[in-house]
C-alpha cells in the first residue's frame, strides 16, 4: 500500500521491525487469535479520502445546517450563544494544551495543571464556595453527582428536585437515581416559580438533598435562601444548579446557603457546538472537599522550593477507589476548564459583569417589547436574568416557522418538552443580539398576530 | 529551559485594578437601574473576585503555561492504555466549520440535517467497525460509556424480570469498570487471572450464576495480550444467562482484524479520543459511544438518531429506554473529528494502522527485553508490560525510571498498572510513531537501565532538567490548596 | 518493624490494646509503611455502633486507600482528634499519638480471636 500521512513505517521499516521480532510477516504477530472470529473482508465502511476531499465534504455537510452566525439565535435552555473573544480558541488551540494527556507526570504537565487550578479558583469565586474540581461531563451529569454526593453524605435516599430544574437534567437525574434506588420526587413549577410551600412541607429527616435551579428553566430567579434554611434544619443537603455569567450580578450560592453548587460551563467561551462538548463544574463548601468526583488541582512545592501544582486527592478517583470510588469519572472536560479559564481571564471582573449585564438589559428591552405586543404576553411575572417565557396568540410552532423564513431562530417551543405547554415560547436573549436584531424579532412577531 | 524553570507566576498575580482584556460593543438598548429588574435581595452583595488584566497578559500567560506542557505534538507518549496516537489538524478543521460549531442543540431538525447525517453515519461506522447492531453516541467518555452499558445491561435483565446484581471483572481491569459497577448500583466480583493475565475459566465458571448481569473484559488485555479463550469465555457468560460488556480501550489492536461482536461481546464501548484520534485535552473532552446487539436496542438512551430515507429526526418516544445520560446528544465536536479520521483512513487505513500499533509494540518489546524483565515470552498486541528492571537495581524504583524518562523529553510509558505485574511499565507506541522515534527512546531506556545500576542516584533523584521537580504530593492531599486567595 | 508484645492484632493489619472494657485501635506499623505517606483518615462519629468486621474507619495515602475494620464489636466512644490537622501520626508513632479510636466493647469469645503478636508478625512479614 502507499504511504499513508498518518503511518510513518515504510516497507522497508517494516521489514526491519519484523527481522528484530523474529518473524516473517505481522501476519504471525496476529496468529493466536483463534481463526473463526477473524473478519474475512474488509470492514464495510466507504474507501478512504484524502484531505481536500474530506475537507470539501464537510463543507457541504455543514452548509446543509443553519449557523447562529447567518441566522440570529433566541434560542437558550441549556446551551448559549454568547460572544467568545478571539484569544480563546487561538490559546487553546495550542498543541501542548489540546494533544496533552491528563497529569499524571505533574513535572511535565505544569501548564495544564495551573490552568486547571486558575479554572478551579474561578468557580470559587463565581460560586462563593470553597473548593471546585477541575470539571465534569455537563450541566446534567453534574447535577447527578451532586445529588450521588448528598446521599452518599447522608446515607438517605430521598431526592427533592424543582420542576424548575431543567427537563434535561432532571432526566439524567432519573437515569443516574434508578440504579441507586434513590427515590426523587419533582416539586411543581406554579407561575414560573418552584412552589416553596410544598417543597418545605415535604423536606424532613429522610431527604438527602433539595436541588433548585436559578435561574430556572423558564427564567425566572428563584429566592433560594429559604429553600436552604429547610433542608438544612433536617440535615440535608441544598444542592443550586446556576448559571456561571448570572453570577456575576446575582446572588453567589455561597450567600445563600448552599451546599454544592452545579452548572453548565458552556457559556464561558464554549460554543454552542450542537451540544458538545460542554463543562459540567461543581464547587461544594470545604467539608465536602474529600467526597467530591472529579479531578481536583492542588498547589504545592518541589524538592527545591519551588511552587508547583498536582493532581491532588486522587485516592477517591477510580483509579485507586476501584469499587469504592464515590464516582467512575475519568476522562473529563479538562480542555474545555482550559478555555473557560481563558475566557474568565480575557473578560475579567470588569467584562464578565458586562456581559451579564448587557443579557439582562437585552432580555428585558426584549421581553418589555414583545409583551407589549396585542396577543403577547408574559408568562411569568417573576424576575428574570436572559430567559423569559412568552404566551403566543398561536401555536408557537407556527411562529417559529415563520420566524425560521424569515430568518431568525426562535425561541424554544415548550409543547415540545411538555405537551401542556402550548403557547409558549422561552426566549433567550443574550449580550450577541443586538438591538437590531431584536427590534426585528419584534417587527415579525407583531406581524404573525 | 532556565527561563522557564523560574517560577510562573498565578493569573492573579499579573492583575492589576482597571485592565481589561476584552471588548465588549457598547449597549445599544436603553439601560435600566439593575435593581428596578432584579430585586436587592437577589443580587451579589460582593462582586467576584476576578482578575483584571490585557489580553496581552492574557495571551503571554497561556503560552506560557502551554511552554510548560507536553503533548503528543511536541514528542513520544508511550502511554499504555491510552492510545497517544497523532491528532489530525484536518479534524480540527472540520469540526470548527461554523455549520457545525455554531449550531444549537435545540435548534429546528430542519436546520441541522447535516450535523445529524454526520452523527448517524459514524454510528453505522461505530456499529461496523464493532460488529454490533446499533450505537448511541450520547456518552461523553469511556467510563461514561461504561455507565451506559451497565444501565443497558440492567434494563435488559429488568424487562425479563430479572434481578441481577453482580459484575464480573477480572483482577486486571482498569480502575473504571469496578467503580462503574457501584455507580450502577451493582456488586463487583472479581476473579483472579491466570500469571499471563488472562481470564482463568475455572474461576469464570466458579464466578457466573443467575446473580450475574454481566461479564466486563477488555480484549487485548491490560496486559495487552489477546484472549484467545474468548470464545469460550462468551458461552461461559451467556449460559449463565449474563452479558458481555467491551471495554473498547484496546481496540487500537484489533481494527479491521477482528470485532468484538463476532468475539461474542454483546455491549461495546469505544473511546474516540483513544483509537478514534480525537485528541485527550489534557484529560477530556472525550467521547464514549457505546454499541449494542440487537436485544439491546429498545433501551438506548433517547433521543435516537433516525433516517427515513430523506430526513433526519431525533427520536424521544422510545418506550423503554433507560432515559437520557448526558443533556443534548453527547460531545459532538469530537464525534466530527472521529468521523473526519475514519473517512479518511478508511477500512484498509484502520486496518493498517491496527497492524503498525502491534508491529511497533512488538518491536520495542523485542529490543527492551534484555534490559528490563519481560513477565510474558510471547508476542504482545498494541502494548507491551515490563515488570521493571532486569537487572533490579537497589533504591531505583520503577517510578524512578518514569520520572528519569522525563529527563530525556519523553512523557514516561503508563506505570503501575494493570495491578497484576508488579512494577509494571506499559508501553504502547502507537502506529504513528516512526521507527526512528523508536529507536531513540529504545536507546534511553537502555540507557537508563544502566544509569540505574551506574549512578543509581541519578534515577532516584530525577527529574533534574523539567520546570520543576518531584513535587510534594503528600502536602498537597494532607493540607489541600485548591483554589487562589488575596492576601 | 516494630509489633508490640502487649498489644493484639488482626489480619486486617489493626492493632488493639484492651484496657478493661475498651479496646484502642490503630493500624499497624507494616499496615502504615504498606500505604506510604497518609493523608487523611476518615474517623467514625462518637457514638457508632458498630458490628466487629464493620467499617469503622477510611485511610487515604496518597496513591492508596485502606478499610479499617472493626476488631470487636462494640461502640465509638472516642476518636482521636489531632489526626485531622496531623495524618502523620498514624505514619510516625501507630502505636501511641496515632491511635485512631476507642471502641468499648462486650463480646469476650471475639477477644479469644484476635491475633497474638507472633501471630501476626507471621502474617505480616510472612509472605515477603
Amino acid at each position: 500500500m502507499a504511504g499513508h500521512h498518518y503511518l510513518p513505517n515504510t516497507p522497508a521499516d517494516r521489514q526491519a521491525m519484523l527481522k528484530t521480532i523474529g518473524v516473517q510477516s505481522v501476519e504471525e504477530l496476529f496468529a493466536d487469535l483463534p481463526a473463526d472470529i477473524r473478519l474475512k473482508q474488509p470492514l464495510e465502511l466507504p474507501p478512504a479520502v484524502s484531505e481536500l476531499e474530506i475537507l470539501r465534504m464537510m463543507q457541504e455537510r455543514a452548509g446543509r445546517n443553519s449557523n447562529v452566525d447567518q441566522f440570529p439565535c433566541f434560542l437558550g435552555a441549556g446551551a448559549y450563544d454568547h460572544f467568545v473573544p478571539s484569544v480563546v480558541s487561538h490559546l487553546a488551540g495550542r498543541a501542548e494544551f489540546y494533544t496533552a494527556y491528563t497529569q499524571y507526570q505533574p513535572e511535565i504537565s505544569q501548564g495544564g495543571l495551573q490552568a486547571l487550578w486558575e479554572y478551579q479558583s474561578f468557580m470559587c469565586e463565581l460560586t462563593g464556595l470553597d473548593v471546585s474540581n477541575a470539571s465534569l461531563y455537563d450541566g446534567a451529569t453534574a447535577t447527578a453527582e451532586a445529588m450521588n454526593l448528598a446521599c452518599g453524605v447522608t446515607g438517605r435516599k430521598k431526592v427533592l428536585i424543582s420542576a424548575g430544574v431543567h427537563p434535561f437534567y432532571r432526566q439524567v437525574v432519573a437515569t443516574y437515581a434508578r440504579d441507586f434506588g434513590f427515590a426523587v420526587q419533582v416539586i411543581p413549577v406554579v407561575q414560573g416559580k418552584t412552589a416553596a410551600d410544598e417543597l418545605i412541607t415535604l423536606v424532613d429527616d429522610e431527604t438527602a438533598t433539595v436541588i433548585l435551579q436559578t435561574p430556572n428553566f423558564y427564567g425566572i430567579i428563584e429566592d433560594m435562601t429559604a429553600f436552604g434554611e429547610a433542608v438544612h434544619r433536617q440535615g440535608g443537603l441544598f444542592v443550586a444548579v446556576v448559571n456561571p455569567i448570572s453570577l456575576a450580578l446575582l446572588q453567589s450560592p455561597g450567600e445563600y446557603g448552599a451546599d454544592i453548587a452545579v452548572g453548565e460551563g458552556q457559556p464561558l467561551g464554549l460554543g454552542l457546538n450542537f451540544g458538545g462538548p460542554y463543562l459540567g463544574f461543581m464547587a461544594v463548601r470545604e467539608k465536602y472537599m474529600r467526597r467530591m468526583p472529579g479531578r481536583i488541582v492542588g498547589q504545592t512545592v518541589d524538592i527545591e522550593g519551588r511552587r508547583g501544582f498536582v493532581l491532588t486527592l486522587q485516592a477517591r478517583e477510580q483509579h485507586i477507589r476501584r469499587e469504592k470510588a464515590y464516582s467512575n469519572i475519568c476522562s473529563n472536560e479538562g480542555l474545555c476548564a482550559v478555555m473557560a479559564a481563558i475566557y474568565v481571564s480575557a473578560m475579567g471582573r470588569e467584562g464578565l459583569r458586562q456581559v451579564a449585564n448587557s443579557c439582562l438589559q437585552k432580555a428585558h428591552y426584549a421581553a418589555q417589547r414583545i409583551a407589549a405586543l396585542p396577543g403577547y404576553s408574559l408568562a411569568h411575572t417573576g424576575p428574570f436574568f436572559h430567559e423569559f417565557v412568552i404566551k403566543t396568540p398561536r401555536p408557537a410552532s407556527e411562529i417559529n416557522s415563520l420566524l425560521l423564513a424569515k430568518g431568525i431562530i426562535g425561541g424554544l417551543d415548550l409543547a415540545t418538552l411538555e405537551a401542556a405547554m402550548a403557547d409558549q415560547l422561552l426566549f433567550c436573549v443574550t449580550e450577541k443580539r443586538t438591538s437590531g436584531e431584536i427590534d426585528e424579532l419584534v417587527a415579525v412577531l407583531e406581524g404573525l398576530k | 529551559m532556565s527561563e522557564l524553570r523560574q517560577g510562573k507566576p498565578v493569573i492573579y498575580e499579573l492583575s492589576r485594578p482597571g485592565r481589561i482584556g476584552c471588548d465588549l460593543p457598547a449597549l445599544d438598548v436603553p439601560e435600566q437601574e439593575v435593581a428596578a429588574l432584579v430585586s436587592e435581595h437577589l443580587l451579589r452583595s460582593v462582586p467576584p473576585n476576578l482578575p483584571q488584566v490585557s489580553e496581552v497578559d492574557v495571551v503571554r500567560h497561556y503560552i506560557g503555561l502551554s511552554r510548560r506542557n507536553y503533548g503528543v505534538d511536541n514528542g513520544f507518549y508511550p502511554l499504555g492504555s491510552c492510545t497517544m496516537k497523532y491528532n489530525p489538524k484536518i479534524n480540527e478543521d472540520t469540526a470548527r466549520l461554523a455549520g457545525f460549531s455554531k449550531i444549537h442543540p435545540l435548534q429546528p431538525v430542519d436546520t441541522v440535517q447535516g450535523a445529524l447525517s454526520v452523527l448517524y453515519e459514524l454510528q453505522t461506522y461505530l456499529a461496523q467497525i464493532a460488529g454490533m447492531d446499533g450505537c448511541t453516541l450520547q456518552p461523553v467518555a469511556g467510563a461514561h460509556g461504561e455507565l451506559t452499558g451497565l444501565k443497558l445491561i440492567r434494563a435488559y435483565h429488568h424487562s425479563r424480570g430479572e434481578n441481577r446484581t453482580k459484575v464480573i471483572v477480572p483482577d486486571s481491569a482498569h480502575g473504571t469498570n469496578p467503580a462503574t459497577a457501584t455507580a450502577c448500583g451493582l456488586e463487583t466480583v472479581e476473579i483472579k487471572s491466570d500469571p499471563d493475565g488472562s481470564v482463568n475459566l475455572e474461576a469464570l465458571r466458579a464466578a457466573v450464576g443467575p446473580d450475574t448481569a454481566a461479564f466486563m473484559l477488555t480484549n487485548p488485555s491490560t496486559l495487552g495480550l489477546f484472549e484467545t479463550k474468548i470464545t469460550e469465555i462468551a458461552k461461559i457468560t451467556h449460559d449463565a444467562g449474563g452479558l458481555l460488556y467491551y471495554d473498547g480501550a484496546n481496540a487500537n489492536a484489533i481494527l479491521g482484524i477482528t470485532r468484538p461482536g463476532d468475539m461474542g461481546f454483546d455491549v461495546v464501548h469505544f473511546n474516540l479520543h483513544k483509537t478514534f484520534s480525537t485528541p485527550h485535552g489534557g484529560g477530556g473532552p472525550g467521547s464514549g459511544p457505546v454499541g449494542v446487539k440487537a436485544k439491546l436496542l429498545p433501551f438506548l438512551p433517547v433521543p435516537v438518531i433516525e433516517f427515513d430515507g430523506h430526513r433526519y429526526s431525533l427520536q424521544y418516544d422510545q418506550p423503554q429506554s433507560i432515559g437520557k445520560v448526558h443533556s443534548f446528544y453527547g460531545n459532538f465536536a469530537v464525534m466530527l473529528r472521529a468521523y473526519t479520521y475514519i473517512r479518511m483512513m478508511g477500512p484498509d487505513g484502520l486496518r493498517l494502522a491496527s497492524e503498525d500499533a502491534v508491529l511497533n509494540a512488538n518491536y520495542i518489546m523485542r529490543s527492551l527485553a534484555e534490559s528490563y524483565e519481560l513477565p510474558f515470552d510471547r508476542h504482545c498486541m498494541h502494548e507491551c508490560v515490563f515488570a521493571g528492571l532486569k537487572e533490579p537495581a537497589p533504591g531505583v524504583k520503577t517510578l524512578d525510571i518514569a520520572k528519569r524518562i522525563l529527563d530525556y523529553g519523553y512523557h514516561p510509558p503508563t506505570i503501575y498498572f494493570p495491578l497484576i505485574v508488579h512494577d509494571a511499565l506499559m508501553i504502547e507506541p502507537t502506529e504513528t510513531e516512526s521507527k526512528e522515534t523508536m529507536d531513540e527512546f529504545i536507546a534511553v531506556m537502555k540507557k537508563i537501565a544502566q544509569e540505574a545500576l551506574e549512578s543509581p542516584e541519578l534515577v532516584s533523584n530525577a527529574p533534574h532538567t523539567t520546570v520543576v521537580r518531584r513535587l510534594d504530593e503528600t502536602t498537597a492531599a494532607r493540607k489541600p490548596v485548591v483554589r487562589w486567595k488575596d492576601k | 518493624m516494630n509489633f508490640p508484645q502487649e498489644l493484639k492484632y488482626t489480619k486486617d493489619h489493626e492493632w488493639v490494646r484492651l484496657e478493661g472494657s475498651r479496646a484502642v485501635v490503630g493500624i499497624t506499623a507494616f499496615a502504615q509503611s504498606e500505604l506510604g505517606d497518609i493523608v487523611f483518615i476518615e474517623v467514625p462519629p462518637v457514638g457508632k455502633k458498630i458490628k466487629i468486621h464493620g467499617g469503622l474507619s477510611v485511610v487515604e495515602s496518597v496513591k492508596a486507600v485502606s478499610d479499617i475494620y472493626a476488631p470487636l464489636t462494640g461502640t465509638v466512644v472516642e476518636v482521636n482528634e489531632q489526626l485531622a490537622d496531623q495524618p502523620e501520626l498514624v505514619n510516625q508513632d501507630p502505636y501511641g499519638e496515632g491511635w485512631i479510636a476507642i471502641l468499648e466493647w462486650e463480646n469476650s469469645d471475639e477477644t479469644d480471636q484476635l491475633l497474638g503478636v507472633d501471630q501476626y508478625q507471621a502474617l505480616a512479614l510472612g509472605g515477603k
